[in-house]
């Protein structure tokens, strides 16, 4: 039987109680105490500093069996980046898993009960998961820059980070990588299912240009800088494509499309039963 | 202190809560009772902020959930469905919780050993039993040592040996002072561990009483076991004045609407022997039986044929959430 009265409790109470910089540490936390993000993010890692210089490594290895056209096409800067596409395939699956691990294992309710405004655990995981993704891409592309470069060093194709577009491709790709991670966290607040969020991360960047493509060619061309696959992808590579914006102002129109998709995740994420 | 007024939650059209209201007196366990489907976890989702209520207000401590500044320090919650990452291990998934709360490492340690779960504690929830999984979500409860604690059926599933390790943790939680809300569909759970009940049926409020008034109530219509050698004689006059008779299996009556007095009496004024009159008890289980099939009956919306007396079979029916 309990008492009839409250007695006092042993309180030991923070009174601020919760803030934003608060539940960031708690996201840092749930970041790194999950083995499947430190693979993915180990994964990224590697695909972005190592497949340039193994791509590097292959072209030199076979330099006596390349014609002059097929040495002229080699681009020192974009081949030694030339593993962003994984790396932003894997950032991509483990944004969408940073939401949907939660809905998926019911993590989210205690998320929602620690910090029942909401928000600010959308606002922490994209904070922590850009912070960290920036970083480790702006690390991974510089060891591949320099490795590949170092490589391409034999046969004297090898630029310096003082060539033309180098450091922007550099830091494009850690940009663009970050961003599409950005956009798939909110991509999986909004479908809150692992393979849906990955499938719609499939669709818009791999299944549509596809699907543009067979457009009449006056139709496709037009589209095709608006799509975020174009409209992303020029920032993170030095040789201009066909068809589509400025890298700045492709990467521009890719940060209004992410920003888009968080405002409606963060509508939703309010708005739903959790 | 949790308030709750005209709380209503419908998914599309379906009812799952309708115009619930009752408060938490401070200090006391409080059983939310009903069958599987009623509307419990709900209720709690709702005091918890994790749903929207369709209309109505649930405040803790006068403020909606959602508006507290520091929740785990206010109310404590253990729910019925997991809310933890397999993947993370119980450590860590406590240490993220108390991160949002500034609360340190220290609360973290103290919960584990409260709970018991030292051994275990660095290692995968994925690979934990139901019992651990409740003991870990007791100590997330206790984390921020709220003076309300909110638990939805924390028995389920567990063997004996959880079951007496959670009514034990009830009953330290009471002798704290703490307010404790507990659900459950298990009307034995209640009788050893509530001092007041609200039972819901069908997402509507039935009964909100303490445990003896809501027993006593339903005492009033208690049955009253009977044996006789003249069985169907006395069957037949029972049945004259008002009473309703249902045979046993070992040849004994059971009579409603009477009480032991009235059969006595009426088979004494026809010479008829009795060698056996027992007023059957009540249990806490029978009373809520009892009063949820006043509420089911009721209500007009039910279809034909419906039977009075198995209430329970006909509100778990097409009520499950």
């Amino acid at each position: 039987m309990s008492a009839t009265t409250s007695p006092e409790l042993p309180r030991e109470r923070a009174l601020q109680g919760v803030t934003l910089p608060r539940v960031t540490h708690s996201e840092w936390t749930k970041l790194w105490t999950l083995r499947s993000t430190r693979w993915s993010l180990f994964l990224a890692f590697v695909a972005q500093a190592g497949l340039g210089p193994l791509i590097a490594l292959i072209e030199m290895s076979r330099w006596s069996q390349l014609g002059l056209q097929q040495r002229l096409t080699i681009n020192p800067i974009d081949h030694s980046l030339g593993g962003w596409h994984l790396a932003q395939l894997a950032v991509a699956i483990l944004g969408v898993m940073t939401m949907t691990g939660e809905y998926h294992t019911g993590m989210i309710r205690s998320s929602f009960m620690a910090a029942p405004k909401r928000l600010p655990v959308l606002w922490a995981k994209l904070l922590v998961f850009s912070a960290v993704t920036l970083v480790l891409m702006v690390i991974a592309a510089f060891i591949g820059f320099l490795g590949a470069q170092a490589i391409f060093a034999e046969h004297h194709v090898n630029v310096t980070l003082g060539a033309p577009d180098a450091l922007r491709a550099i830091f494009g790709v850690a940009l663009v990588i970050t961003a599409t991670g950005a956009m798939c966290v909110a991509l999986g607040t909004i479908v809150r299912r692992t393979a849906g969020g990955i499938a719609l991360f499939v669709g818009v960047f791999f299944v549509l240009p596809g699907l543009v493509d067979i457009l009449p060619s006056a139709t496709a061309n037009a589209l095709q800088p608006y799509l975020p696959s174009t409209a992303s992808s020029g920032l993170a590579q030095a040789l201009a494509q066909p068809h589509s914006f400025t890298p700045w102002g492709g990467f521009a129109l890719f940060c209004g499309y992410t920003v888009a998709v968080i405002v409606i995740a963060a509508v939703l994420l309010k708005r739903r039963d959790a | 202190m949790i308030e709750v007024r005209g709380l209503t939650k419908h998914y599309g059209d379906r009812v799952a809560v309708e115009d619930l209201t009752f408060t938490l007196e401070p200090g006391f366990v409080t059983g939310f009772l009903g069958p599987n489907g009623a509307g419990k976890s709900t209720t709690m989702r709702l005091i918890l902020g994790l749903d929207r209520p369709t209309r109505g207000t649930a405040t803790v401590n006068g403020r909606a959930y959602q508006e507290l500044s520091a929740p785990l320090h206010e109310v404590g919650a253990l729910l019925e469905a997991r809310a933890v990452h397999t993947g993370r291990s119980g450590y860590n998934h406590l240490l993220a919780l108390a991160q949002t709360h500034g609360i340190p490492r220290r609360r973290v340690d103290e919960v584990v050993a409260m709970v018991g779960l030292e051994s275990v504690a660095h290692k995968r929830v994925g690979g934990f039993s139901l019992g651990m999984g409740q003991r870990l979500g007791v100590a997330a409860a206790l984390l921020g040592n709220p003076a309300t604690v909110v638990l939805d059926e924390p028995a389920n599933g567990l063997d004996p040996e959880g079951i007496r390790w959670i009514r034990n943790l009830l009953k330290g939680l009471a002798a704290e002072g703490r307010t404790v809300f507990l659900s459950s569909h298990l009307m034995s759970e209640m009788e050893q561990t509530a001092d007041r009940l609200i039972v819901i049926g069908r997402g509507r409020l039935v009964a909100d009483t303490d445990v003896a008034s809501f027993v006593a109530q339903a005492s009033a219509g208690a049955p009253v076991r009977v044996r006789s050698p003249a069985s169907d004689a006395l069957a037949g006059v029972l049945g004259g004045i008002g009473g309703r008779c249902e045979q046993l299996e070992d040849g004994a009556l059971k009579v409603f609407g009477l009480s032991a007095e009235q059969v006595g009496d009426a088979a004494a004024a026809q010479g008829i022997a009795l060698h056996e009159l027992t007023p059957l008890q009540v249990t806490l289980e029978e009373a809520f039986m009892s009063l949820t099939k006043d509420m089911v009956e009721y209500h007009e919306s039910l279809p034909e044929g419906e039977q009075p007396g198995v209430p329970l079979a006909t509100l778990a029916d097409g009520d499950q959430q």
